[in-house]
């Protein structure tokens, strides 16, 4: 009896080891890392399902990560210790720098899709002159995303000035709504009036990101700098935040800013495709304004190059990566993506045209690419140098638990450490 | 029996015995951690070390947040370890009298101590939402207005701290328990005779004998309460800033970040800490115990 | 009249320990059961529909079962730790009781060292990928015996001294070689402190969270701990799905915890007092 099973179990296994020894070519599966906003699964998976179409014997399994400053660690861990995706999405300007890339990527300068790519974009994901991405989405801007409703409701026009801002913000609170949303939970969201006040930092101080770069220049030595540090501070002393600030999370701030529950929302567009994903039908009553100064001759956007998709060195499948990421910057691909999400911004990729109608917060945001130097990119994208707790030290000022020279003084301590372990000259 | 015989005879316990667990053990916990000492002074990317002397560790004492966890670590572990201590022992002696549901109780006091951690930080975490968690909310309806537990700079750590008190103290006193139990009853009879009241006894008799369980316990929490860091990560990740950072929070973020040198410098302070800690502790209360 | 008074310290004791005690479970019980809208409330208030079955079925379905990943994981390590651990701290409390050899204060020192000290990570995490075990499930159960050893021999070591020498030597007397005395003689009876032993580190080593997350990152070594804090991002608007998750992760040790319950407490205070 003991003996047919055995016989049984034999022929199974040899049928069972033919069957998996299978046809020639074997079915590829690759592994696609992005992170968890709702408009970026959206668009991953769209693009996923474009690619899987056309090239039936691969599969890609989509991996959502955690954002914000936990995000970058993830990403930083996993290529130290070779488990990284085969494909993974991330920024690029200084935070790729801090990648290493040269050591850690491949080189994908022989894309045939690089030939539509804007040269604006090529510049912050090369390294040693080689590019190592392909952009993933539409350029971006830092600045103040408004509800429209209740600035008709209550009589106010975008502002020019800070003080104009302040003005707004009074009223605001006067009417008993939340003046500005702030998502401390999600500690990546308190950076913004910092990030979103280098245009008006750049107009100040031309020279700020070679010097800052080279060690000559700090945040805390430099006012214009430290200006950053102060509306993040004034905004908290005045009392204009939600209560429940502390521990409110980006989702909080979208809903709070589209239903009118919240005036404003200091944030980067691409909250517009998340707007688009969650709260559809509040997406015509939000609009965009850039980060004021102090003074209204200077009024532009903080640009931010939109993020791109690498592939590691230790990947198993660069070839078959090499494809998808390929095909994901190719013009059919942007206008799959602009179809699924609002877009963010003007397209990287030439061909790839914006869409008729647009949000309205996005078409507030036009204006300043079209003039002339209404647009600066962000430090980030001019100096591979950003300190890993910038998001923690703004959450303490935003919560008055510091004050901003010592903000930017620590700051300055944090990017030490940065520039050190990059081994820049100079520090 | 008598061995006339001086030739040595072979011992029934085999010292090979201690090989395999000597390999794993020391390869993989005494090895790292003396090596920690050497990486501690370098500037560590896991291919390349460079050798930076003590700047590590001149970083760790003037960069505020990183002095702030060092202080946090401290005041963490000495508030866990006390109110462990003190509640422990007032549960211990609750649950020793004569009181109904005894054993039941005891179950329920246990309880937290052996659920995951990640599931309490998280429960509490949402509990204590300043608005719509059902403390505050509880608080509202009696009139008082409800702390940001977790929000509020000033209060996170001592938020995590209560839940940690909440989580650990079943521990303590189980172990209470066990040192009430070895006390034996004639000293309470004769005190009782001598016209002690229940406070004098729990004085003169309770404390200064339960004094081996209180050592274990005191010791065992405070080694606890320096190298937290899973109550914490859970709850307030450090935040709000940097208000609720302790040692180990400190370590795990420069090590995400990159930073291995600054991390492992951060170990062997933690590892420092514990030592200048613990020792004189344990021998300043085995002392007295032999003076008593 | 003397004789309500423990009835009534007893009755109010056990109202305030159910409310400190027994509240915090009872609320994961609550919106673990609820759907999306009713758990995203927050309160205390009775579901309308028992949902338990669906919203277990969907936190085991979540990121293609990646629970069912985990879960198995964690048993892995678990179990194959805890064997390990049980038999080579056995083996080392007991020689370090019954024979006088320099190496027995080495060893107490090398002990009381990890009973203390942190384990340095990175340096850890240095040597590992040297041995090639990083980010492997043998390697995480290797270090989970590493790090639990110490505990686990001293108390080992501080049980066998109840076992009367002489059973050893009797046994000798028959024939036994070391080898025999040891696994035949001395093992069934350290059985009370085993299964105490077995019990307290099993809950131990599934419920840690540090060290997979340090040693064992990637999707297919998934922990259980690692899935609970990971699903928190997943989940940010469904609190009944969050909740559900943590009452899959805590009832294991609960059910362990139920089973063993007198042994646990009999074990721990043998251990403590004796010191």
């Amino acid at each position: 009896m003991t003996h047919r099973i055995k016989l049984i179990l034999a022929g199974a296994s040899a049928l069972l080891a033919l069957v998996a020894a299978g046809p020639s070519h074997a079915d590829t599966t690759l592994s696609f890392l992005i992170d968890n906003n709702p408009d970026t699964v959206a668009a991953a998976e769209a693009l996923v399902a474009a690619y899987q179409a056309k090239a039936p014997d691969v599969t890609i399994e989509i991996e959502p990560r955690a954002g914000g400053g936990e995000g970058d660690n993830i990403i930083k861990t996993r290529l130290a210790t070779g488990e990284m995706s085969d494909v993974f999405l991330y920024n690029s300007g200084s935070l790729l720098q801090a990648l290493k890339p040269t050591q850690t990527l491949v080189d994908l300068s022989g894309l045939s899709s690089q030939a539509k790519v804007d040269e604006s974009f090529k510049s912050v994901v090369r390294a040693d002159g080689k590019i190592y991405g392909v952009p993933f989405g539409t350029a971006m801007a830092g600045g103040i995303l408004y509800n429209r409703k209740i600035y008709q409701d209550l009589g106010l026009s975008v502002p020019k000035t800070w003080a104009d801002f302040m003005a707004n913000n009074a009223k605001v609170k006067a009417a008993g709504k939340v003046a500005v949303a702030q998502t401390y939970r999600d500690t990546w969201t308190s950076q913004l009036f910092v990030l979103a006040d280098y245009y008006n930092l750049h107009a100040a101080v031309p020279n700020f990101a070679a010097d800052y770069t080279a060690n000559k220049a700090k945040y805390a030595e430099t006012p214009a700098a430290l200006k950053g540090f102060e509306r993040l501070k004034d905004v908290h002393d005045a009392g204009l935040m939600n209560e429940d600030f502390g521990a409110a999370s980006y989702d909080d701030g979208l809903r709070m800013v589209a239903t009118g529950e919240a005036a404003h929302y200091p944030m980067l567009s691409f909250a517009v495709g998340a707007l688009k994903q969650n709260y559809p039908e509040n997406l015509n009553d939000v609009g965009f304004f850039a980060q004021p100064s102090d003074d209204a001759a200077t009024n532009g956007l903080t640009v931010w190059m939109p993020p791109a998709l690498y592939i590691p060195v230790t990947s198993q499948h660069a070839e078959e990566a090499r494809k998808f990421v390929d095909f994901a910057g190719s013009v059919e691909a942007c206008k799959i993506m602009v179809e699924t999400n609002a877009v963010q911004g003007p397209s990287l990729i030439d061909g790839c045209d914006l869409p008729a109608s647009v949000p309205p917060a996005i078409k507030d945001m036009l204006p300043y690419f079209e003039a002339k130097d209404k647009t600066t990119p962000a430090l980030e994208f001019v100096s591979p140098i950003k300190g890993p707790a910038l998001e923690q030290i703004t959450v303490e000022v935003g919560s008055g638990i510091r004050q901003p020279a010592d903000a930017a003084k620590l700051y300055d301590d944090d990017v030490r450490k940065q520039a050190k372990q990059l081994g820049l000259p100079n520090w | 029996m008598t061995e006339t015989r001086p030739r040595s005879r072979k011992s029934p316990y085999p010292l090979w015995f201690f090989i395999p667990a000597a390999i794993i053990y020391g390869v993989l916990f005494l090895v790292p951690t003396v090596s920690s000492l050497w990486f501690s002074l370098t500037r560590w990317d896991l291919s390349t070390a460079e050798f930076i002397g003590l700047e590590n560790f001149q970083q760790f004492f003037s960069e505020p947040f990183l002095v702030k966890g060092l202080v946090n670590t401290l005041i963490y572990a000495v508030t866990t370890s006390g109110l462990k201590t003190v509640c422990g022992l007032l549960l211990a002696v609750l649950l020793t009298s004569n009181i109904f549901a005894r054993g039941f109780l005891r179950t329920l006091v246990f309880f937290p101590v052996l659920v995951s951690t990640i599931g309490i930080g998280i429960t509490f975490t949402v509990m204590m939402h300043p608005t719509k968690g059902i403390i505050n909310v509880t608080l509202e309806t009696l009139g008082i207005p409800g702390p940001g537990w977790l929000t509020n700079p000033a209060l996170a750590l001592f938020s995590v701290a209560l839940v940690d008190v909440w989580k650990g103290v079943g521990l303590a006193t189980l172990i209470f328990i066990a040192g009430l139990a070895a006390i034996s009853p004639d000293y309470y009879e004769a005190a009782r005779i001598d016209g002690a009241t229940r406070l004098q006894q729990f004085f003169r008799i309770t404390l200064p004998l339960v004094r081996p369980a209180t050592v274990i316990v005191v010791t065992l929490s405070l080694i606890g309460g320096l190298r937290s860091f899973d109550l914490i990560w859970a709850m307030t990740r450090g935040g709000p800033g940097f208000s609720s950072d302790v040692i180990a929070s400190v370590i795990y973020k420069q090590y995400q970040a990159g930073f291995y040198g600054l991390s492992t410098a951060g170990n062997v302070i933690l590892f420092a800490l514990i030592a200048i800690i613990i020792l004189p502790f344990t021998l300043w209360f085995n002392r007295r115990e032999v003076e008593e | 009249m003397r004789s309500v008074r423990p009835y009534v310290t007893g009755a109010i004791a056990l109202a305030v320990a159910a409310v400190i005690f027994v509240m915090p479970f009872v609320f994961v019980a609550l919106q673990a059961v609820k759907s999306k809208s009713e758990a995203s409330r927050l309160d205390f208030e009775l579901p309308e529909h028992w949902l338990f079955w669906d919203n277990l079925i969907a936190v085991f379905k979540a990121r293609d079962y990646q629970l069912a990943l985990a879960y198995f994981n964690s048993t892995l390590i678990t179990v194959a730790s805890v064997t390990i651990l049980i038999l080579l701290s056995a083996m080392v409390g007991y020689v370090m009781q019954r024979r006088k050899t320099v190496w027995n204060r080495v060893a107490s020192i090398a002990l009381f060292m990890g009973l203390m000290m942190p384990p340095a990570v990175v340096p850890t995490i240095g040597l590992l990928q040297e041995i090639g075990l990083f980010k492997t499930m043998t390697g995480m159960i290797l270090i989970q015996v590493a790090y639990n050893l110490s505990f686990s021999t001293l108390l080992y070591r501080s049980f066998i001294s109840t076992i009367p020498r002489d059973l050893d030597e009797a046994a000798l007397i028959d024939g036994a070689k070391p080898r025999q005395i040891f696994f035949r003689v001395i093992l069934p009876l350290l059985k009370p402190v085993t299964v105490t032993n077995i019990v307290v580190q099993s809950i131990a080593i599934f419920n840690d969270f540090t060290n997979p997350l340090y040693y064992l990152p990637g999707k297919e070594n998934v922990t259980v701990q690692l899935t609970l804090y990971n699903f928190q991002s997943m989940y940010t608007s469904q609190y009944n799905l969050l909740f559900m998750n943590i009452l899959l992760v805590t009832i294991p040790p609960l059910i362990v915890f139920i089973f063993f319950n007198r042994q646990i407490v009999a074990g721990m205070t043998a251990g403590a007092v004796k010191g």
